[in-house]
């Protein structure tokens, strides 16, 4: 039985269709990702699952049971804010706390649990001060005990590393991995960030427009987009039209090829000619922009291979593998 | 073309802010210096010329004021005709702000959470209008409202319902003739005159509150009523606080409400007003004004105890 389950879920603010048919099932014990540009309906969904928002249509089950009519208290998920949302007039200990003195937890009891929470996110000790005594770093993971001493059966984070700065962002992604491991709960996160979901997530759903593009691991979404958009916002592959590729192949349908598999030759014995628009090195590689005809392409060329200049006209090459067929008619 | 990397030093004008950006302490003092000075002298040098004239007595006789220290001023504050006088205004003053607050609490949610637009604009035209007007218009308009031959009477006479009001009326304490000569008018009058106040530093305390702090609440497991008292309230405190020092204190020293809608029985304001005036006795008059001062202090340091202003 799936822990979360939307069934053809719609919600509709006026005429803005923020999410449009969602189906979608999230596997108990998942860390499962939802992926999208701003706007796309990925944290509409997980508010959905919250119970912040109601389905204008369609069925929300949690494990089985719809939650349609039910509301946010009443729900055993529990969420990490993307502003941590801490209560600024509580201490770390009462924020933590929260929802077992809520729960009337006798307060010994509460102390304990609230210290192991403490603990296991690395803050013991800090239980007396206040939340604008934190870093943000810190603040989340207050943020994130506060959700996990009521031990959810699913959690949701939304947008949980968006405010941290590079370094403690890699450091709290394999923590949150860890810790996914180590409790066995389901995990649903939102992020606009297509590498912290390739990196953390065991399945990924990507968002456009308020409709599910694609659901996939990893592999799937970053080798095997299905649509054009998958192609160019999870892995940045250059996508061809189809009648581009209806050309080179015969059949009418886009495709994607990785920018590192396109291979740069010189004179026209390529499959397609193109001109260079642009180079920056990216330390391992270089990237080159090339022009097409209408088509902007990009290819990642390793230091050692020969690099054009700039306004060359130079032929792509790709092993015909390469070039992965998809759905759509961009 | 000029190759210099600064534009030539201009008129008067422009050598003038040149000066003040290189001394930034003088520009402060320009600037702080008059309303300090107004502050400092003429408002704080009249509260202290009061605070020594309460420390003065009157010499029943002569009706002269004895320039000498001593508390009997003071002492007859407690005589039970004027202590009387203090405990119905602080009564009065404290109904006033809780029925402004529990009134104006929802009012206020509601602006800060949902109105939005034209709403926002309607909101704040609706709790600013009634201050633009005078206040005397206003406290006359609602005598006519509250007289027995008034629109609020004509208007239960008309439902048939005139019997409520003067089963009210006929109660001890709160009633009276009519309401407009009765204490339940005057704290009417009060709670519409001083509403604004209470509204708009509530409004803006509400709206510091993120949306995602009730939210986290709610998701953590309480009902609306556990995250208002538990999570809304506090972080709203400080500007309920705000409020109620404006309805606490305006109501504790305004002379002209109960003198226009009420019963002959005296309040604070109007008791200086009598001391100072006809009876010439500024001693009394001034211990009598610093009696909502002290009130407020007491207030504020209890508010500051109970921890009003930790969310600040």
């Amino acid at each position: 039985m799936p822990a979360v389950s939307f069934d053809k879920v719609s919600r509709h603010f006026g005429s803005v269709r923020a999410v449009d048919g969602v189906d979608l099932d999230i596997g108990e014990g998942e860390f499962f990702a939802m992926l999208g540009p701003s706007g796309s309906g990925k944290t509409t969904c997980l508010r959905l699952i919250a119970g912040f928002e109601r389905p204008t249509a369609g069925d929300i089950r949690l494990f089985g049971d719809s939650v349609r009519d039910l509301p946010p208290y009443r729900r055993q998920v529990n969420t990490v804010f993307q502003d941590y949302a801490l209560f600024p007039h509580l201490n770390v200990r009462d924020n933590v706390g929260y929802g077992l003195m809520i729960a009337g937890r006798p307060r010994a009891e509460r102390d304990r649990e609230v210290a192991a929470a403490l603990e296991m996110v690395r803050l013991g000790g800090y239980g007396q001060r206040k939340p604008s005594e934190l870093s943000g770093g810190q603040r989340q993971r207050v943020a994130l005990a506060r959700a996990l001493v009521n031990r959810p059966r699913v959690l949701l984070l939304d947008e949980p590393l968006g405010a941290l700065d590079l370094k403690l962002r890699e450091q709290m992604q394999e923590e949150l991995k860890s810790l996914q491991r180590q409790l066995g709960i389901t995990f649903v996160f939102v992020t606009h960030d297509q590498g912290e979901a390739l990196s953390m997530a065991d399945r990924i759903a990507v968002f456009n427009e308020g409709r599910i593009q694609q659901v996939g691991t990893p592999e799937d979404v970053y080798f095997r987009p299905d649509v054009p958009f998958v192609a160019d916002f999870v892995g940045s592959s250059n996508v061809l039209p189809a009648a581009l590729v209806e050309t080179l192949t015969g059949r009418r349908q886009p495709a994607a090829i990785r920018p590192e598999r396109l291979r740069l030759g010189s004179g026209s014995g390529g499959a397609l000619s193109a001109q260079v628009t642009g180079l920056s090195f990216l330390g391992l590689t270089t990237r080159v922009t090339l022009k097409a005809g209408d088509t902007r392409l990009t290819a990642l060329l390793p230091q050692d291979a020969p690099r054009p200049a700039e306004g060359d006209t130079v032929s792509l090459e790709w092993a015909p593998s390469d070039l992965h067929l998809m759905r759509g008619s961009a | 073309m000029s190759t210099a990397a600064h534009s030539a030093a201009g008129g008067p004008l422009a050598r003038l802010s040149d000066a003040l950006w290189r001394s930034p302490r003088l520009l402060l003092a320009i600037l702080l210096g008059p309303p300090l000075l107004w502050l400092g002298v003429i408002y704080l040098g009249s509260l202290f010329a009061l605070l020594l004239q309460s420390f003065f007595s009157i010499d029943h006789f002569t009706g002269m004021v004895v320039r000498e220290f001593t508390l009997r001023t003071y002492a007859e504050l407690f005589t039970p005709a004027n202590f009387d006088i203090i405990v119905r205004t602080v009564t009065m003053a404290a109904c006033v702000t809780l029925a402004s607050a529990i009134i104006g609490f929802p009012i206020a949610y509601y602006a800060a959470r949902y109105a939005r637009g034209r709403w926002r604009a309607a909101f704040y035209l609706g709790i600013m209008m009634p201050l633009w007007s005078s206040y005397l218009v206003k406290v006359y308009a609602w005598k006519l409202i509250l007289a027995k031959e008034g629109i609020l009477n004509w208007a239960l006479d008309g439902i048939h319902l005139q019997w409520v009001l003067d089963a009210y009326l006929s109660l001890p304490v709160v009633g009276g003739n009519s309401l407009s000569v009765s204490p339940t008018g005057t704290f009417i009058v009060f709670v519409y005159v001083w509403m604004p106040f209470m509204i708009l530093p509530m409004q803006a305390a509400l709206e510091r509150v993120p949306v995602s702090m009730l939210e986290a609440s709610g998701d953590l497991g309480a009902q609306p009523g556990q995250t208002f008292r538990h999570v809304l309230f506090p972080l709203a405190l400080p500007g309920v606080v705000a409020g109620s020092i404006f309805t606490f204190s305006l109501t504790l020293g305004d002379y002209i409400i109960p003198q226009i809608i009420g019963t002959s029985r005296l309040f604070i304001g109007q008791a200086v007003y009598q001391h100072q005036g006809v009876a010439g006795n500024i001693p009394l008059a001034a211990a009598f004004a610093v009696v909502p001062i002290l009130i407020m202090g007491l207030y504020l340091w209890g508010a500051k105890r109970m921890g009003a202003f930790n969310a600040l």
